[in-house]
Parts: structure tokens; C-alpha cells; sequence
């Protein structure tokens, strides 16, 4: 599927195509990607069906006006809760699963006329960058199905690149849409925290955690956005703040533009066609008439080390709920065990190793003796790396800071499954924007050539909380000069 | 920051304060993975972060009262049928008085 999200709500509005046969093609694209891809733990067949009808219905019965998204197949990372089919957040914990209640983001785009077709795979609990921490076995990258689609959101990150669907919802903790976008070729936005409601987002680690979009297109992330930002009185950390409409001036370039360039994403770390892709990048917005002001950054290198204290601590506490009592695993206990055995074994059972380890983590980080030392010291130098990107806002006046998406291109699957301190180190460049607070975007910045295959690189953009407006602008201009995502994976030989 | 003993006993420590049952496997794998990554946050140690206020909450919103409104509740056999085993109206759990306690 290659249209527009707004050509595809334009032709189901027209009545030029139904919904029904959208939502068909679209099951039959992702169901046809599948044995390949492997981006869904679920296929609503019947269920997109359904949604498909209603929104035919609702358009013959003249409520097109009220249908941005008529008709747009969209797919949901499955720690978004639906309430039908599971929830799974790729965890045997949670594998039989199923909510009682819709998440807010999803029911936005449902009442905005987008048809869900899946549920798609990720890290469990969204711990992970490669989505090798699923419980139900990695997804794939459509450039090259030997290696990670990046992770967490990996699974939606692949069906948008392979045009499986034009829209997916993603949860970003620490880079966990930006990273899978750059890594498959496409935008993802992560939004500046509490501009959507994560009202049935399951919680990783609740100061971070974000709701965003993976699309083929700026132009699609500013429709979507629209869509799904705003308060809601079903969460009290969704920021009451005007919602722009995005994608109405979205091709006006942003004059004067201030383009940050910190010397430390010029990291010896950096792939060299990682390395090649950024200096383009500053030489298009150079080119664009953009001044570039290098800036500095000088706690990048320590904001996995930050991360790592605060994300497992609240990781730790977020996770308690799962005990094997209300909801979720529960295992067998024998004859003399209590209640601590079945907590202790249930835990055990439906946890992957990954989210054992950060479990243990925060638990050590938060407990007595050791609180002071780590937390409260992440915390201030939370506020340090805060500090350095307003800094580069207000003092050097930037719209956006510019910097890869990630350090290298999509790794092969297995490559970093084994050393932890590797794989958190794919998320240097992402995590400081979480911590800060800050809207990022990435889009596709060119290609790498590793060992014969063309992999795509991502460029991201970070600016201040509440520019995403302003932030979809700059992005819109080099995507509209470098059109990189124009070029799509090959599909599957037949 | 504090120097720590990640012996296979400290390990299994944290796990019980986790609620986590772990195999000796277990314990000896993640003993090196854990001081990976501990040897590797530590240095924010070489920072001098004095004077600088732990940052809590990135949000700029102050807190917000709603009206005392009720609204609609989820329905509680929805709410059970989530639970691994109910019964009748209840969450059933392992008898925690007596001598089948532990917790």
C-alpha cells in the first residue's frame, strides 16, 4: 500500500474505494509479508473486517467529514491495548491476555475511520532494540530479513517499511520508534511527553514511555499525530495542550532556520556509512539555507548510563503488578508453598532473561544503601542533559538538533543477543531525548553498503517540547530534498 | 558511587527482593552481565554533580483537579476473567494464614 494516508481517507470519503476492500488488501499484503517478516502476533481478519463495514456505513450515512483516517489499515504494538483479542506485549507473562478496555491512541485513530489489522511483535515489555526479547521469536527487517528490524517497536517498523500498512502505533521508552524507523527506512516520531495519552499503553518505565507513529511519510506522521495528540481525562500525565493541525502548512520551509550539530554524534562509534549519511544530512540542510551551529552535548556519553539506572528502577516498580494473582502467568505451586512460591515462580516463568535483568537492575539501584549512589544520581544528571539541550534552544538559538538515529545500520539477528552493554549502546543517540522530555524524529537519511546488501540510515531531528509542528517542518524539508524513503525493500522473491 | 559485591549470593539477593526464583544457571549467567552493566553506569561517578537538584518529572504541568464525578466502572466479570483463577465474585489465591503463608 504506496497512497497517502490523506489519498486513502480522500478515496474511501469519495466512495472511489470501500473500506472493506482496503482492509482486505491490507490483510492480504501483511498476511503474504508474514512468513517473512514475521511483524505480527496477531491478524484481525474478521475483526478489520467488521471495522471496515462500519466505516463504509458511516460514510453512506454522510459522516465522512468526521473520518481523517476513512478506510487507513493501521497496526498496533502489542503493548496497546485493544479490547478484543490479547495483549500480549510479546510475553509469556501476558501471552493469554486480554483487556477489558481500549488504549485512548488506538480508539482515536478507530473513531477517526482506521481499520486495525494486527498487533505486532516487539521486545517484551518493550525492553530491547532488535525485538530479539519477544517470547515469540524475532521479527524481521524487510532490507534484509537475516537481520533485526531494530526494536522495540521492530514489528511495526517492518509492516510500514514493507507497505504491509501505511500507518503504525509504536511506544518509545528510549528509542523504541526512532531507532526501528532508521534501521527499516521509514519516519517515526516520538512526541514530546504527555502529548498522547498512554491511558492502555502496559508501563515500562512511566517517566519515558511515549506513544508514537511509524509512517512511510512526514506527511503521514503530521495526519496521524493530529489524530491521536491531545489531553485526556484518563490520564493525568497527558499535557493539556493545544493540539496544531500538523499537516496543514507542513511544506511552508522554516525561514531562518538554526540547525544544532553536536560534536558528539560525530562518535568513532558511528558506522562509516552512518558517519557519511549524517555529514550529508548537514550539507542538504546547508544547502537548504540553514545555518548550522555545532553545539555541544557533553552528557551524551553518559545518558545510557543514566538511563540504565532510571529506566530499570521504574522498570522494577511498573512491573511488580505482575504476580501471577490479579492477571497474567501463574504457575503451579506444590503442596508447603504459599503465596511467595507462586509470586516467586510466576515470575520466573513468564519473564524473558532481559527483563529479568533489568527487573534485578532497578530492584538494586532502588534498594537501601545503594538508592542515593545510583538513582538520585541519575536523577541530576538527568537534569544536566535537560540542561544541555535547552541550551542548545534557548543560549544558540536551534529549531532542531540533527543527529543520527543510531550508530550503525540493522544489525544481523543474534549479533548482540548475548552482551546486554552492546545492544543498549544502539540507543546512545535516542535515549537523551527521552530523558529530556523532548519531541524526536527520525527520517530516512540514505544508505549503508554492509557486506553487499543497501541498508537504510536514519536521521534524527530533536527540538523543543511542543515544536512538533515546527519540528514536522524541518524534517518535511529534507525529506522533500532527499527523498531516500522513496526507495522501498525489495519484496519477497516468489 | 558505591562499590558493590556482585557475588552469586548478591545476585540472588536482589532476585528474592525481586520475586524473581532463579536456576544456579540463571545466577551465573547474569552475575558477569549485571556487573557489565553496572561497571558501566558507574561512570557518573566521575561527574561532579554537586549543586545540581535531581530532576523527577519532565513535564511541565502542574497538577490538575477533576470533579468527583462517577463515571463508568469496567465490569467486574471482565475484570475476573483476566484473573488465573477466580471464584464467584473473588480472585482465588493460596491460603496465606496458617501454615500455607510465606509472604
Amino acid at each position: 500500500m504506496n497512497d497517502s494516508l490523506s489519498s486513502i481517507g480522500m478515496a474511501v470519503r469519495d466512495r472511489r474505494v470501500s473500506a472493506v476492500e482496503l482492509a482486505r488488501r491490507a490483510l492480504e499484503s501483511v498476511r503474504s509479508d508474514e512468513p517473512r517478516l514475521k511483524a505480527y502476533l496477531q491478524v484481525f481478519d474478521d475483526e478489520a473486517i467488521r471495522q471496515a463495514q462500519a466505516v463504509d456505513e458511516r460514510i453512506a450515512c454522510g459522516e465522512g467529514d468526521s473520518l481523517p483516517l476513512a478506510g487507513v489499515p493501521v497496526a498496533i504494538k502489542d503493548n496497546i491495548c485493544l479490547s478484543w483479542g490479547r495483549t500480549t506485549c510479546a510475553s509469556r507473562m501476558l501471552e493469554q491476555y486480554e483487556s477489558p478496555f481500549t488504549a485512548t491512541a488506538a480508539q482515536k485513530l478507530i473513531d477517526a475511520g482506521a481499520i486495525i489489522v494486527g498487533k505486532t511483535n516487539l521486545d517484551e515489555f518493550a525492553m530491547g532494540s532488535s525485538t530479539e526479547n519477544s517470547a515469540f521469536g524475532p521479527s524481521r527487517n524487510p532490507w534484509d530479513p537475516s537481520r533485526v528490524p531494530g526494536g522495540s517497536s521492530g514489528g511495526s517498523a517492518a509492516t510500514v517499511a514493507a507497505r504491509g500498512v501505511p500507518l503504525a502505533l509504536g511506544s518509545d521508552t528510549g528509542g523504541s520508534i526512532r531507532q526501528p524507523a532508521g534501521l527499516c527506512g521509514i519516519v517515526g516520531i516520538k512526541p514530546t511527553y504527555g502529548r498522547i495519552s498512554r491511558y492502555g499503553l502496559v508501563a515500562f518505565a512511566s517517566s519515558l514511555d511515549q506513544i508514537g507513529t511509524l509512517t512511510a511519510t512526514v506527511e503521514d506522521a503530521a495526519l496521524a499525530l493530529e489524530v491521536i495528540c491531545g489531553p485526556d481525562p484518563l490520564d493525568s500525565t497527558s499535557a493539556n495542550h493545544t493540539v496544531e493541525r500538523f499537516s496543514h502548512d507542513l511544506d511552508r520551509p522554516v525561514t531562518g532556520l538554526v540547525i544544532g550539530v553536536p560534536r558528539q554524534a560525530s562518535n568513532t562509534a558511528n558506522h562509516p556509512g552512518v558517519a557519511r549519511a549524517f555529514e550529508e544530512a548537514v550539507k542538504t540542510y546547508q544547502k537548504l539555507g540553514a545555518r548550522i551551529v555545532e553545539i555541544d552535548l557533553p552528557m551524551t556519553d553518559y545518558g545510557i548510563a543514566a538511563y540504565y539506572i532510571v529506566a530499570p528502577a521504574e522498570a522494577s516498580s511498573n512491573l511488580a503488578r505482575f504476580d501471577g494473582i490479579r492477571y497474567g502467568h501463574r504457575a503451579r505451586i506444590g503442596a508447603g508453598e504459599g503465596l511467595l512460591e507462586l509470586y516467586n515462580r510466576s515470575r520466573a516463568e513468564g519473564f524473558c532473561p532481559e527483563v529479568k535483568r533489568r527487573i534485578m537492575l532497578g530492584t538494586h539501584v532502588l534498594s537501601s544503601g545503594y538508592y542515593d549512589a545510583y538513582y538520585n544520581t541519575a536523577l541530576k544528571v538527568r537534569r544536566k542533559i535537560k540542561a544541555d539541550y535547552d541550551a542548545a534552544f534557548i543560549a544558540e538559538g536551534c529549531h532542531a538538533i540533527l543527529m543520527p538515529a543510531a550508530p550503525g545500520p540493522a544489525f544481523r539477528i543474534g549479533e548482540k543477543v548475548d552482551d546486554p552493554l552492546a545492544m543498549y549502546l544502539e540507543d546512545l543517540y535516542t535515549v537523551g531525548v527521552n530523558l529530556a522530555g523532548l519531541p524526536g524524529i527520525t527520517v530516512p537519511g540514505g544508505f549503508a553498503q554492509i557486506d553487499g546488501t543497501r541498508l537504510p540510515v536514519g536521521m534524527q531531528l530533536v527540538g523543543p517540547a511542543w515544536s512538533e509542528g515546527q519540528l514536522l517542518r524541518i524534517a518535511r524539508m529534507f525529506e522533500h530534498e532527499c527523498p531516500h524513503g522513496a526507495e522501498r525493500p525489495k519484496p519477497a522473491a516468489v | 558511587m558505591a562499590s558493590h559485591e556482585l557475588s552469586p549470593e548478591y545476585v540472588r539477593k536482589i532476585a528474592r527482593l525481586a520475586r524473581l526464583e532463579l536456576s544456579d544457571g540463571e545466577v551465573a549467567r547474569f552475575q558477569p552481565q549485571l556487573a557489565a552493566v553496572l561497571g558501566y553506569v558507574n561512570r557518573l561517578s566521575t561527574l561532579n554533580l554537586e549543586g545540581v537538584e535531581p530532576l523527577t518529572n519532565v513535564a511541565d504541568a502542574v497538577n490538575r483537579l477533576d470533579d468527583d464525578v462517577p463515571g463508568p466502572a469496567l465490569p467486574i466479570a471482565a475484570l475476573l476473567k483476566m484473573a488465573p483463577e477466580a471464584h464467584e465474585r473473588f480472585v482465588r489465591i493460596p491460603r496465606v494464614l496458617e501454615d500455607g503463608g510465606g509472604a
